[in-house]
């Protein structure tokens, strides 16, 4: 895409996450649905991590305890050590670290700079002005120049997502959550995707913690790879990933790039399978 | 001079439709006006609506002043009206030249008028909190799903026992209606407004405060012109059974009025007055909402569209 590509990659020296034994059990109206189950995961800081497993299996749900959208039922989260989900905590979303969502939720009653610029200065970080001189810049860098006025609405599903990735990165977050944001993309917009996402990582150095069901885009963006079971969802194995950055597409037909799809594939089989045949009795 | 008037009227009559269909297109800025009213006139679409209503006239015509059915027998014909509507000098005191017909408008006018502005101002602020606030919604939203349902008519006795004089019984018994039309619609639009862009607010720092402002009340916008244009429409139709119990002037009572003193003709020029006015009105809001929602004009006209 851009000659940035290769810069080095620096890394945040904070938003350490620490999953520790979490439970999550969902009780509306008396049905028990166990949705996490004493899962574990440590994820250092700056580390991209993605998180694969057959759909259901309580992804999102981490993710929505690690946003401060829900409670854990046990266990702990530590963001950078100190407690960011407990029993006891009231659930508190917060800019250290922004989810971007699988359908997009940018405003579309605002303009893209009204977006980008929201968090800054409604948390009144920045002025207006301020906020706005850096929003273009940032725009600039993947390639958004022109657009500062259109609504969302006006925008292709890439443009949108590379918006809303720039209008959580404004806030300079410890963590990024994204929530399976290139899954209803093409082939071509998601690759694009991937190598602006990347840009963005390199020059940032922030910790990732990425969703999707896609084995090769979590390869090919994350410095670690764990599997979840499927419900009740704990972490089965987490992979690294030793692809040099800057990645770049040559890598997806690497020895190194199938050996661990290879790895990964088996590992999720046998959950999709167990998932499969859960699925299966409980229709019978 | 009477047939040089009517045809006038129908000139009129016919431009003023052809301007509607270009402001509708919303195209003037593109093309001159000139251009787009000779399209527009020349237009297969407004060639139907113009027959439409040469069709609806005719009828009337038929029906009325040629055929003379027996049940439409007391009835005046479209000539009729049209000609005591146009009237410098009309037989039964009311056309355009006559400052009663004008005072009838007023009235009718401030007082819808007013009924629908208080009913905005109370109505939006109720239903946003309502869908805000879970608690106040169980508090209010069976008590406003049992009253709702009763016609404004039966307020009628109450609003005059009530409230001192019949001016402000006509403005409540009004505003019932377009309060109840506004505060629900209000209500859906909260209710619609993705559960994300709260998530998504949140996340990037935004207050309970600044959410109300930059999520609930833009995301409830579409729904509460919807509901606008419907409760200017109720707005007028409660008011005018209103003025037909309880008002000395207005073109409910004047329509009331005429029937009573066999003043035919001019229960016609009131009704249609009324559909004009009630027409314009509703345009008129149409309008306001269009300049407010931007963004949703944006999305919906393709040629804006942006890609990769």
């Amino acid at each position: 895409m851009s000659a940035s590509n290769t810069a080095p990659v620096c890394r945040a020296a904070d938003g350490a996450l620490s999953v520790r034994d979490v439970t999550k059990i969902y009780d509306p109206e008396g049905v028990h649905v166990v949705a996490l189950e004493h899962c574990s995961l440590e994820i250092a800081a700056g580390e991209f991590v993605a998180v694969v497993g057959p759909s259901g299996c309580g992804k999102s749900t981490l993710l929505n305890i690690m946003a401060g959208f829900d409670y854990v039922t046990h266990g702990e989260i530590l963001l950078d050590g100190a407690p960011l989900a407990t029993p006891d905590t009231r659930p508190r979303p917060g800019s250290d670290r922004v989810v971007v969502f699988q359908h997009g939720a940018l405003f579309p009653w605002k303009t893209v700079l009204e977006n980008v610029t929201y968090g800054p200065v409604v948390q009144k970080q920045l002025d207006q002005p301020a906020a706005e001189a850096k929003a273009r810049e940032m725009l600039a860098r993947v390639g958004l120049s022109n657009i500062e006025k259109s609504y969302p609405g006006q925008l292709s599903s890439g443009m949108q997502r590379r918006v809303e990735i720039i209008r959580a990165l404004i806030n300079d977050p410890k963590v990024l959550l994204l929530d399976e944001p290139f899954r209803a993309m093409d082939t071509v917009t998601k690759s694009a995707s991937h190598e602006y996402l990347l840009e963005l990582y390199n020059a940032t150095g922030k910790t990732i913690f990425f969703i999707t069901h896609d084995l090769e885009e979590a390869i090919f963006l994350a410095d670690k790879v764990a599997v979840m079971t499927t419900r009740p969802g704990h972490i089965k194995l987490a992979i690294s990933v030793d692809l040099p950055r800057p990645r770049n597409y040559r890598m997806l037909a690497s020895q190194e790039f199938l050996r661990l799809k290879a790895q990964l594939v088996e590992a999720v089989h046998e959950e999709a399978v167990k998932a499969f045949q859960a699925g299966e009795r409980e229709m019978a | 001079m009477q047939t040089a008037l009517i045809l006038v009227a129908l000139a009129a009559l016919i431009l003023g439709l052809a301007v509607w269909r270009i402001h509708k297109q919303a195209k003037l800025y593109e093309v001159g006006f000139g251009r787009q009213l000779a399209t527009t006139l020349s237009s297969k679409s407004f060639q139907l609506t113009l027959a439409g209503f040469v069709i609806f006239v005719g009828l009337w015509w038929v029906t009325v002043s040629l055929l003379k059915l027996p049940w439409f027998n007391r009835l005046p014909g479209p000539v009729e009206v049209v000609s005591e509507w146009l009237s410098p000098e009309p037989t039964f005191g009311i056309s355009i030249y006559t400052k009663d017909y004008y005072t009838h408008i007023f009235y009718s006018t401030y007082r819808a008028t007013a009924a629908f502005l208080l009913a905005t101002l109370l109505g939006i602020p109720f239903g946003l909190l309502m869908g805000w606030n879970k608690k106040f919604y169980d508090y209010s939203l069976p008590l406003v799903e049992l009253i709702r349902p009763i016609p404004p008519l039966a307020w009628v006795p109450l609003a005059i026992l009530v409230l001192p004089g019949s001016e402000p019984a006509v403005i409540f018994v009004t505003f019932l209606v377009a309060f109840f039309v506004t505060t629900l619609n209000t209500l859906l639009g909260v209710e619609s407004i993705d559960e994300n862009y709260f998530r998504a607010a949140k996340c990037l720092g935004a207050s309970n405060k600044d959410i109300l402002f930059d999520v609930v009340v833009p995301g409830a916008l579409p729904y509460v012109f919807t509901g606008l244009q419907i409760s200017m429409g109720a707005s007028w139709f409660s008011l005018v059974a209103g003025e037909m119990i309880a008002a000395q002037y207005g073109l409910g009572f004047l329509i009331w009025d005429s029937y009573s003193v066999i003043a035919y003709p001019v229960i016609f020029i009131g009704m249609a007055t009324l559909g004009i006015i009630g027409w314009a009105s509703s345009a008129l809001v149409r309008v306001v909402g269009r300049r407010l929602m931007a963004w949703r004009e944006a999305e919906l006209s393709g040629s804006a569209r942006v890609e990769v």
